[in-house]
This record gives C-alpha cells, structure tokens and sequence, in this order.
C-alpha cells in the first residue's frame, strides 16, 4: 500500500466515520432500520456541489447539505410515526424518492467540482500538502461533531432519545413524546450522513448520482467493527469506537483491493464490503458457538 | 381524585372476534384511596387500567383527574399525573440504561425535556438515599445497567421511580405475578409504604384474592367490563377469600344463567 492510499483511507475512512455516527442514531439508539442514507448521503453532495458550482461559498453550502439531510430524515420518520407505515419501508420510499431528488437538485447524473473552492481548499495553509491536510480538517471537524454528540446524550433530550429507541412504551409512561424524539434522531442521524456526503463530494472532485450506493451498508460495518473492538456501554467510548471502526473498516478495503496478489480490482468494491460485513456478522455467532462447545466439555 | 365515567371500549369492532372490553363503566376513587381490583380473565381489569394510562383510547365516556378532562391526552401527557408500574419487570425500565439513568427519567416525568444535564450529583445523592430504603445493596450499583437486575430488584426501582416525582395517580398491573412468593411480599410491602408515605390515588389490579382483600382500603370486583362488587370499611374488613370466591361464582353464575337463557 501506498503512502498516498493510506492518507486517502484515512481521509474517506473520516468522512464515513460521520456516516457510523448517523448509523448509530439511528440502528442503535432508536433500533430505527433507516436505509435513508443511502440516499441522503448523495443528497447531501448533489446539495453542496450544485450550490458551490452557483458560485455559493463552500462553509454555507456544507451547512444548508446538512439541512437538506435532516429535512430528508424527519420526513421518513413522521412517515413512520405519523402515517405509522413500517420503519424499514419507510426509509426504503424516502431513499427511492431521494433519487430523484437528487438529480432534480443536480440537473444532470453528476457535478464535478475541479477548480471551484471547497472547504478545503479554504482552509488549505500555504507549504502543507493536501492530501495531509484534508485528513487533518477532517479529523477535527469529526472529533468536534462526536463532542458534540456525547455532550447531547448527556441530556435530559438525550437520555429521553436513549430510552425511546430502548423501551418506547416505558418513555411514554414516563412523559417522554417519543414520535418528537424518533424524528429529531432520524433528522440529526441523516444530516450528519448529508454533510459526510457533503465532504466526500468535496473531496474527491464532485457529486455523483451513484454515489450513496452501498453507504448504509459501509456505515454499518463501522458501527459493527467498532463495537467489536472497543465494547462498551459508555457513550463517549461508543461513539469514538465507531469512528475508529469506520476508519479501520477503510483501511481493510484499501489493503484488499491494493494487494495485486489477491487480484481484486476497483470494481468489487461493493462485494468486498458485502463479504466483510457479513463476516463482522458471524464472528460474533462463531464465538458464542466456540463458547458454547468448550461449556459443554 | 380519579373519575372514570360510563366507559366504553370494544376490541375489534364490527369483525367476528369483536370483544365489548369495557361496557358503560363507571368508577370514582377518592384522593388518597388505595383500591385494588381483582376479575377473572377477560373482565377488563387491564383494559380499564390502560384506559386511565391513555394507552387504550376509549371509544365512548370520560376520564378525569382532579377535576380536569384527561381523556384527549396522549400517554405522555398524562404522565404528568399518572405514575405506573407493569407486570412484566422489563417493561417498566430500559435495560439498556443504567440504573441512575432510568431513576433520571423518571426523575423528570412530566417535564419538558431540554438541553439540561440528565444526571447531576445533587439526583444521585437523592438515589442513592432512596435505594438504600430498599436494603437490596442497589445504591452501590448506579452505574449498572439495570438488565443484569433480578426481576424483583427491578419491580423495587419501578416502584421508587414512579414515586420520585410527585403524582396523582399510581397504577399497578399486577406488579408482583412475575415474581417468586417472599419477593412479591417484600415488593407488597414496600408498595403499601410507598403509597401511604406519598399519599397516591392507587389502583392495583392483581389476580390474588388474598391480596385484593390485604392490601388497601376498597376492592373492586370486574366482570364482563362493568363493576360487579365494590366493598370498603367494615363491610370489606368482614370479608374473607371464600366469601369473595363465593361472590365471585354467584355474578359468574347468574351470567352464565343469561346466557342459557339466551340459548333457549
């Protein structure tokens, strides 16, 4: 591997590290099966690249990506808590709808970004290469926003959020709206999944209509990656276990698809992913099989 | 002061398994009073207790606390007065949650819920002191999930969290049938303190006889979704399980009797 691939795995294994904290919201806290990412992650680069490509600066158009995300979030959960239609199908029709949206918001299958300014090209000091420095912006920007998260789950808001997703009839008794705290979740998971989207079209040189194919899939294996290597209740822990999960879960894909001997090319990414996620799946079903066995003699 | 009027509500309606759970009924529990409610299966024992929850919208009559016209009101908003503890231990706590996390809760029911710290020390140190009166060695244990608590240590927390915040009304769904014999008792017991210590309205519905007369002040008794016996004072303090058995066979047998004649 490449000195060059390694920061480039750092550099999306960052952005995707946004995409497992929106995941975790929304799998985790509110056991809410949202597939919406899939489509709000594209939402959230057809958003920021139209707008920069207008001539809008690059920090407004991240921000109002970010927005569209949640916007994007909540609609699918008031379909759920409103018009009380099942979950997954419910994320599944938003992430339909979000296709078409996407490429009304574009105009066309792609905006490429090459010479116009982004947020990092802004924030680009003179003599630091790019390719050190958008990791660096990103790991800042991702540390800020998990902060963030872990500071909200302290809440009375966040705790009522926490118990929603784990005993909603026990919130309810206990005056907590749970229809309130399933949309403000699905609307801050999916706007951290827009700005991810945001960020990636950013920094790979454009939107593109198939780029959220297969997010949901890579934000999962990240969830699952984390937790696997840094179990833990706390929240501060899980949320920073995710992210290195995501970042982890990159550099497994890097490795994979690099090493000529295994012959894997660009195109079986998706594949690579399925494979691993479904590996990450089973250990877990594996050990407690192992247990079990040794338990018995 | 709670005020069931002429409740109605019907499962199924219009279907062939319709079900007529309750049918006009009617109930006034002063403030203070401490009633429970026995019936046989299908009387409606916990529908009525749903209904005054708000899980159960009812199809016709009104619900009141203290005056005010609760019907309209969802689950959460009732809780504001309505305090309640399941039957089944997991459904009155988050497992997921660690014990001072769901004592937080339940620490602001009723309240809107803001950007303010869920869990400060001054609430822990009011935890801790209400866990330790449970003499369960729980005010050690803040930070454990409460998953890894037994079903009774977990019926216990319910109980001291439906009395963290001032309430009106306490409800009670059999609270103690998941449980072994001596933990329903020490559960009993600490559901007649904590009733009197905060002066609740309660309902406890329970399947026991022995415990429908023990316990509290007035029992009723559902049959087919209407009050069929309603006793307290000296009348109640003069009944015994078999007189109530007894009770209990008669409006079974005079039922059964209208719908022989209804046959014929």
């Amino acid at each position: 591997m490449s000195f060059y691939s390694l920061w480039g795995a750092l550099e999306i294994g960052l952005i995707f590290g946004l995409v497992a904290l929106g995941v975790l919201i929304s799998f985790r806290i509110l056991r809410f099966p949202d597939l919406t990412v899939d489509g709000s992650f594209p939402l959230g680069g057809a958003t920021a690249a139209t707008l920069i490509s207008m001539g809008l600066d690059p920090f407004t158009s991240t921000l109002a990506a970010a927005v569209a995300g949640a916007l994007a979030g909540m609609v699918t959960g008031w379909l759920n808590v409103k018009l009380k239609i099942m979950d997954l199908l419910a994320s599944i029709l938003m992430m339909i709808a979000l296709y078409s949206i996407n490429l009304r918001i574009m105009g066309r299958p792609n905006v490429p970004l090459i010479s116009e300014p982004t947020v990092f090209t802004v924030l680009q000091p003179e003599g630091v290469s790019d390719y050190i420095m958008r990791p660096i912006i990103l790991l800042v920007t991702v540390m800020a926003i998990k902060f963030a998260l872990d500071w909200y789950f302290s809440t009375k808001a966040g705790l009522a959020m926490r118990a929603t997703g784990s005993n909603s009839r026990m919130a309810r008794a206990q005056g907590v709206a749970t229809g309130g705290r399933v949309l403000a979740g699905m609307g801050i998971s999916n706007a951290l999944c827009a700005l991810a989207g945001a960020l990636f079209a950013q920094s790979q040189g454009g939107a593109d209509i198939s780029m959220g194919i297969g997010t949901i899939v890579i934000g999962l294996a990240a969830v699952i990656v984390g937790e696997s290597i840094m179990p833990s209740r706390r929240m501060a822990v899980v949320t920073l276990a995710v992210i290195v999960g995501a970042v982890l879960y990159r550099y497994f894909i890097t490795l994979a698809l690099n090493a000529d001997f295994i012959g894997l090319k660009a195109q079986d990414l998706n594949l690579v992913t399925a494979v691993l996620v479904t590996i990450a799946l089973v250990i877990p079903l594996l050990k407690q099989r192992l247990r079990g066995k040794n338990g018995a003699r | 002061m709670l005020s069931a009027k002429n409740l109605h509500i019907t499962f199924n309606a219009g279907t062939p398994i319709e079900t007529r759970a309750l049918r006009g009924l009617s109930l006034d529990i002063p403030t203070g009073q401490f009633v429970t409610v026995i019936g046989s299966n299908g009387a409606g024992k916990s529908t009525l207790l749903n209904a005054v929850s708000g899980d159960l919208p009812i199809d016709r009559g009104t619900i009141s606390i203290d005056g005010q016209d609760v019907t309209p009101q969802p689950v959460w908003e009732r809780a504001k007065r309505v305090a309640r503890v399941f039957q089944d231990p997991m459904a009155g706590t988050c497992e997921d949650l660690t014990i001072e996390e769901n004592m937080a809760l339940a620490y602001s029911r009723g309240e809107r819920r803001g950007l303010g710290r869920a869990i400060n020390n001054a609430m822990r140190a009011e935890f801790r002191e209400r866990l330790a009166t449970l003499g369960l060695g729980l005010e050690n244990r803040l930070a454990d999930r409460i998953g890894l608590l037994s079903g009774g240590q977990r019926q216990a927390v319910s109980l001291l969290m439906a009395a963290l915040k001032p309430s009106r009304i306490l409800l009670l769904d059999e609270h103690t049938a998941a449980l072994d014999p001596r933990t329903a008792q020490f559960v009993l017991d600490l559901t007649a303190r904590i009733v009197k210590e905060n002066q609740l309205t309660t309902m406890m519905v329970t399947h026991s006889m022995r415990q429908a007369l023990d316990v509290g002040e007035r029992t009723v008794m559902l049959h087919q979704g209407n009050v069929v016996l309603d006793v307290a004072g000296p009348q109640r303090q003069g009944l015994d399980v078999p007189d109530l058995l007894h009770m209990f066979e008669k409006v079974r047998g005079e039922a059964l009797a209208d719908d022989g004649l209804l046959l014929s």
